[in-house]
């Protein structure tokens, strides 16, 4: 009786602002509607003309969502491979959990946190509840695709980028304080941080920080976070001089591919239109990524006498990563001298710093998305070039060097931040409720400790 | 020649094998299989559908030594595994009655070590 009404507590939590959002919201979005039928309807000309979105970037960004949308289950399972059986849906569920907690959140105020028009630190709660996100394209972001396509584009990224953490503290959460930190973190961390980057009036789009498709509030952000739960939870049991080995490495390349996949979503869909921006961010993405796995393998090769596929496919993640903040502004060329020095430094901090610093960031989200990340925005500043995007700006080889200055501040900024506010997000939780399993459900796995389920039988 | 046969929990294996290498015992064969003594297991759900006391995962481990190698063998697998909590598994001593190294046809005490 008491877990019922523990639930009926836990909905009305959820459902109430909800429906206080609806009753507010009622007019704005009807208005928006209706702008968008008289535009349609040829014998009816509007009054005052709208924004009109554009055929061919709103189909291109539809499908660019449902891409990006699909990286966070690539995720899962790229992550679920690495771990042990006894913890694959941990993995999964927490990849599917953020998923969902996050559509929601987004929905009801992390949108209007992020974007709304507002101070430079946060947006504010006037779009909370997409009162006002309409139908009509909204300029400041992107003129040629309706509003509310925009705001959903923009959820896929905030879905992914809590989620890239997991690999950290992989193997060793307890699943209730998990769900607290997710949601504290997208409305402390990611919301802030992506206002200050993409939002109308955040310091560092002021700045003139390009961070074409998420490298800073995505991978640096994530990848820092990362770090600092992996320190503060400590090592997993059994981590202690050995491996801890992969499960189901297929599963890892499974989840790869998909990523790669989704990537081109993430990427060319950041050019927010169906244009020649997102043609190039299509072709470096794909050529960065390659060059990166290729690099990766070569150094196995070299330094552990065989390439591997694990190695391949983290090389190529990585090149992804590297890539993502240059996307809109590099040539091709550029994108592959930036894949094969990004798996040259995520291999070094992975393989050499990692094990002298001792801490167990798990599926290394900390040496690859943060590392990877932070050398795609300092490369941004190198290799950016308003030969490839006019409305970008020329990095340090062409001849611009107070470019690479901006993009460094934007990196330092975000990293304190990130790591600040996550280390009291963390401590507060772990104050009231214990982050870490009990020694025990750790040995006996998450899967079945914290979900009461198992992956795989071994009879039948 | 004794054949030992201990039953153990899975997250012992790793300090199992290091205090056999510590008798100098590295012959072992490792089995994953299923089973439960007191413990009877741990309650699944499926879609709201509860699977009472099911068979929990342990390893097997099969060791041949020669006789004076049998007591080291015994109190190693005690040392690695023991927690003194339930579950900790069991281990069987059975007498062995011939032993052939497949390679060279060797018999008996030779063909264990």
């Amino acid at each position: 009786m008491k877990r019922f009404f523990v639930t009926l507590l836990l909905v009305c939590f959820l459902g109430m602002p909800a429906l206080a959002l609806h009753a507010l919201a009622q007019d704005a979005p009807s208005v928006a509607g209706g702008a968008v039928r008289e535009g349609a309807a040829p014998s009816a000309p509007a009054a005052q003309a709208p924004l009109k979105a554009d055929t061919g970037d709103t189909a291109w960004l539809i499908v660019a969502t449902a891409l990006v949308m699909l990286m966070t289950p690539g995720l899962a399972f790229f992550y679920g491979g690495m771990v042990g059986r006894k913890n694959v849906l941990g993995i999964l569920m927490q990849c599917f959990t953020i998923l969902c907690l996050i559509s929601v959140q987004w929905v009801l105020y992390g949108y209007s946190l992020s974007f709304a028009p507002g101070k430079g630190f946060w947006g504010s709660l006037e779009w909370a509840g997409l009162k006002g996100v309409g139908f009509a394209p909204y300029a400041d972001y992107a003129a040629t695709i309706p509003h509310q396509l925009f705001m959903v584009f923009q959820m896929m990224f905030a879905i992914i980028t809590p989620a890239l953490i997991i690999g950290a503290f992989a193997e060793r959460m307890k699943f209730s304080a998990f769900v607290v930190f997710m949601v504290l973190w997208a409305t402390f961390v990611y919301d802030p941080v992506c206002h200050w980057v993409w939002g109308v009036g955040g310091w560092l789009k002021e700045l003139g920080a390009l961070d074409f498709a998420g490298g800073t509030v995505v991978h640096i952000n994530a990848g820092i976070a990362a770090l600092m739960t992996a320190i503060f939870i400590g090592k997993r049991k059994g981590a202690a001089g050995k491996a801890i080995l992969p499960h189901n490495l297929p599963f890892t390349i499974l989840g790869t591919a998909l990523l790669w996949f989704g990537w081109f979503g993430f990427n060319a869909g950041s050019s927010l239109g169906a244009n020649d921006i997102a043609v190039n961010a299509f072709i470096v993405t794909n050529t960065a990524a390659a060059a990166a796995g290729l690099t990766w393998a070569l150094i196995d090769w070299i330094f552990n006498k065989k390439p591997t596929m694990l190695g391949m496919a983290t090389g190529a993640v990585a090149g992804l990563v590297a890539i993502t903040p240059a996307a809109g502004f590099v040539s091709a060329l550029s994108a592959i001298a930036i894949g094969v020095l990004v798996s040259v430094l995520c291999y070094f901090v992975v393989a050499y710093i990692k094990p002298k610093l001792g801490y167990d960031d798990a599926l290394d989200v900390f040496g690859v998305h943060c590392v990877g990340g932070i050398w795609g925005a300092v490369a941004t500043g190198l290799f950016a070039s308003k030969a490839v995007n006019p409305a970008g700006a020329d990095g340090l080889f062409f001849g611009n060097p107070k470019q690479l200055l901006v993009q460094v501040i934007a990196v330092a900024a975000t990293a304190a931040y990130s790591f600040a506010a996550s280390f009291i997000i963390y401590k507060a939780i772990d104050l009231v409720m214990k982050v870490r399993v009990k020694e025990k459900d750790e040995i006996v796995g998450l899967d079945l400790t914290q979900h009461h389920e198992n992956a795989y039988t071994v009879l039948e | 020649m004794k054949l030992i046969i201990a039953i153990i929990q899975p997250d012992r294996l790793e300090s199992v094998k290091q205090e056999l290498y510590k008798q100098e015992v590295y012959l072992i064969t490792v089995n994953e299989v299923l089973g439960h003594g007191r413990q009877m297991g741990v309650t699944e759900v499926y879609r709201g559908v509860k699977e009472m006391g099911n068979l929990l995962r342990k390893i097997r481990l099969e060791i041949a030594v020669n006789e004076d190698f049998a007591e080291k063998t015994i109190s190693a697998i005690i040392k690695g595994a023991q927690t003194g909590e339930t579950g900790d598994g069991k281990i069987f001593v059975l007498d062995l009655a011939e032993c052939v190294r497949i390679r060279t046809e060797e018999r008996g005490g030779v063909a264990i070590g």
